[in-house]
């Protein structure tokens, strides 16, 4: 297979495991299985998945309460991810952080947030560190539309590009910020021509294309690591899901069943599927078997997850400063 | 030993540990050329140039958010606040993100980032620029609080917090920047959580801190006069505190009065008296008494400013009358 299949191969892989991942932890939730607060990024794959593709190993990340994509893409275990929303000590936060925190500096993860548009400033320090340790590193940052509205939004996009800094912004704009909709929480359709006021490169894809948004991205990546500095991207999109799992009937106080129903119909990852058979790059076994993979590798998960151990409770008191 | 001012002991210690670890730098608002507005003293940018000495835009959010982002890839940032009473515009990156990254994200991350700032006010600044909000900072597990007195203590102090891999909040007082005491000339690091007791005496405890630490020991002179020996503790740490010595001084004189200059409610005094009250009861003589700063904003005109604030003569007519009791 040439490099340029495999990587597609691997996207939609990539995408796939996301998307299990979340409609496992949907069937875990409603049963009680699983603690805490859940925003699930189903519908969006295609824009982590495409990003992180463009990225390498050693590249940094942001991502946001809604980052089981994101981790997924760059690199994380769904099975310490699995036993981090299970509370387990093998988590990748032994249990201390949960869906909203998930972080691994090891993968270049610096951490899921549950502060809306807060990883901005962060990222932001990553770019200043890569820039003054001389390295050719990018950071990713992810945020969505409604944090586009917040102050570190300004700010971070202001000194980046004041100091030319290697970071990309995606801006994932799934149309709500929790129930608002964009037209009612922001005075412009489309947030990237914001680029201009900070004099910075930015453009829209469809962010529900893979491969629009992996070319984006390289683009973006390049300028980056060729000191042109940030580009704030804006991959158009649409979750699913409520804001959050249990918001049930109360998604359709401020959107509509059809208007669901029609993104659905745009699947990011039965587009992509269909767009490579019709490439004839591969054919429908291929899939198969990358459903199977999947599906096995997420039944591993919840084993290893639930037969993990809970951290002691006195677990609590430990980590809190380094020595 | 020579004499040298706050803010030169603070220039020292900068100095000292960008040439002993490249990672260091320090970013803010009129860091560079302008020398930073309480210090004055341009010789930072003089000697490390832009890139280390990074003015910023007027960010304070994302001057934490930026130095956080640099300490966790790898550098060792000093974030400069001006006055404390900006830190408000800044509380995210501090309080949900520096404070939380190591423990919410399971412990292996470190965090080397300090944040330098200033409080205290007395300069007819008023209610946005004169507060003494260090308190607040210690309600928040996973920030480190250093709120030194003197200029060998904020020398060996910011040196110990530049090599701390936690978030370290260091607050210089206003009115102290100019004064002089002796540092030593040789290296010196001060541990975090060791007070240092400033003057000996066996009626009662005063454990303060910063600028209040002086006030202290000007009213020790003056009670020394009436036979009254006061023994003032100065914490310089705050998190982590020294609460061994409080007790051991306490045991010998059986009386506790805290001062500082921030708002007396929910002030630090307090955390430190329901210590004393919890593990030191059989020590004390007298109830423990705490002298803050009045509970409203700081005003502006110099008759009231000096009201709400404690000085020496609140702090010896407050002895005056425990020892009476």
């Amino acid at each position: 297979m040439n490099p340029q299949s495999e990587l597609k191969l691997q996207m939609y892989r990539t995408m796939l495991r996301i998307r299990r991942f979340e409609e496992k932890l949907v069937e875990l939730k409603a049963r009680a299985s699983i603690p805490g607060l859940l925003h699930l990024y189903i519908g969006e794959e295609a824009t982590a998945t495409g990003v992180c593709a463009a990225l390498l190993p050693n590249d940094f990340i942001t991502s946001t309460h809604r980052g089981h994509g994101h981790c997924i893409a760059k690199g994380g275990e769904i099975s310490r991810m699995m036993a981090e929303l299970f509370g387990r000590i093998t988590g990748y936060c032994k249990g201390k952080g949960g869906s909203m925190h998930i972080a691994n500096l090891e993968l270049g993860i610096l951490g899921a947030n549950g502060i809306v548009g807060a990883g901005m400033p962060i990222a932001g320090g990553a770019g200043l560190s890569i820039k003054m340790r001389g390295t050719d590193q990018v950071v990713a940052c992810f945020f969505g539309d409604g944090a586009t509205n917040q102050g570190a939004f300004h700010e971070s996009l202001n000194m980046a590009a004041l100091w030319k800094l290697p970071v990309i912004y995606i801006c994932e704009n799934n149309q709500y910020a929790i129930s608002v909709a964009q037209n009612r929480s922001t005075s412009i359709k489309d947030v990237y021509m914001r680029k201009d006021a900070y004099g910075i490169h930015g453009c829209m894809v469809d962010g529900n294309d893979v491969m629009a948004v992996y070319e984006a991205a390289q683009d973006a990546a390049r300028r980056a690591r060729n000191g042109e500095g940030p580009t704030l991207l804006e991959c158009k999109t649409y979750r699913w899901r409520g804001h959050y799992e249990g918001e049930a009937d109360r998604t359709y106080t401020y959107r509509t069943a059809e208007e669901i129903e029609g993104w659905k119909k745009g699947c990011p990852i039965e587009r992509f599927r269909k767009k490579l058979l019709e490439e004839k790059a591969f054919v429908q076994e291929d899939f198969d078997r990358i459903n199977l993979e999947v599906k096995q590798e997420i039944e591993e998960a919840i084993r290893f997850a639930e037969d993990s151990p809970f951290p002691e409770p006195e677990d609590a008191l430990k980590g809190l400063y380094a020595a | 030993m020579r004499e040298i001012t706050f803010a030169d002991a603070l220039i020292e210690a900068l100095t000292e540990e960008m040439r002993h670890d490249e990672r260091v730098f320090i970013m803010g608002e009129d860091v560079g050329r302008f020398g930073m507005i309480y210090l004055a003293r341009p010789q930072l940018w003089e000697e490390f140039g832009d890139e280390r000495v990074r003015d910023t835009p007027i960010s304070e959010n994302a001057i934490v958010g930026f130095a956080l982002g640099a300490a966790i890839t790898g550098m060792r940032p000093v974030a400069d606040i001006m006055f404390c009473d900006l830190m408000a515009v800044a509380m995210d990156q501090i309080v949900n993100q520096a404070a939380k990254v190591r423990y919410m994200f399971g412990g292996d991350i470190k965090v080397p980032l300090v944040i330098h700032s200033s409080l205290g006010g007395m300069r007819c600044a008023a209610a946005q620029h004169s507060q003494s909000l260090e308190s607040w900072f210690t309600h928040v597990p996973g920030l480190k609080v250093a709120i030194p007195s003197t200029p060998s203590d904020a020398k060996g102090l910011l040196k110990a917090a530049i090599r701390d891999d936690n978030p370290v909040l260091f607050f210089g007082h206003q009115q102290l920047m100019h004064m002089k005491g002796p540092v030593p000339e040789e290296e010196t690091l001060i541990p975090f959580g060791m007070a240092d007791i400033k003057r000996e005496g066996r009626d009662v405890t005063v454990v303060t801190y910063s600028m209040m630490v002086h006030k202290a020991l000007e009213a020790g002179e003056e009670l020394e006069k009436q036979d009254i020996h006061i023994e003032v503790i100065d914490l310089r740490t705050l998190n982590p505190w020294d609460k061994k010595a409080i007790l051991k001084s306490v045991e010998k004189t059986g009386r506790l009065l805290i001062v500082h200059q921030a708002t007396t409610t929910s002030g630090f005094g307090a955390e430190i008296a329901a210590t004393v009250a919890r593990e030191g009861f059989e020590f004390l003589i007298a109830p423990i008494r705490r002298l803050g700063g009045l509970d409203v904003p700081v005003p502006f005109s110099p008759e009231l400013e000096n009201f709400v604030v404690p000085n020496e003569q609140k702090i010896i007519e407050e002895v005056i009358s425990m020892v009476g009791e």
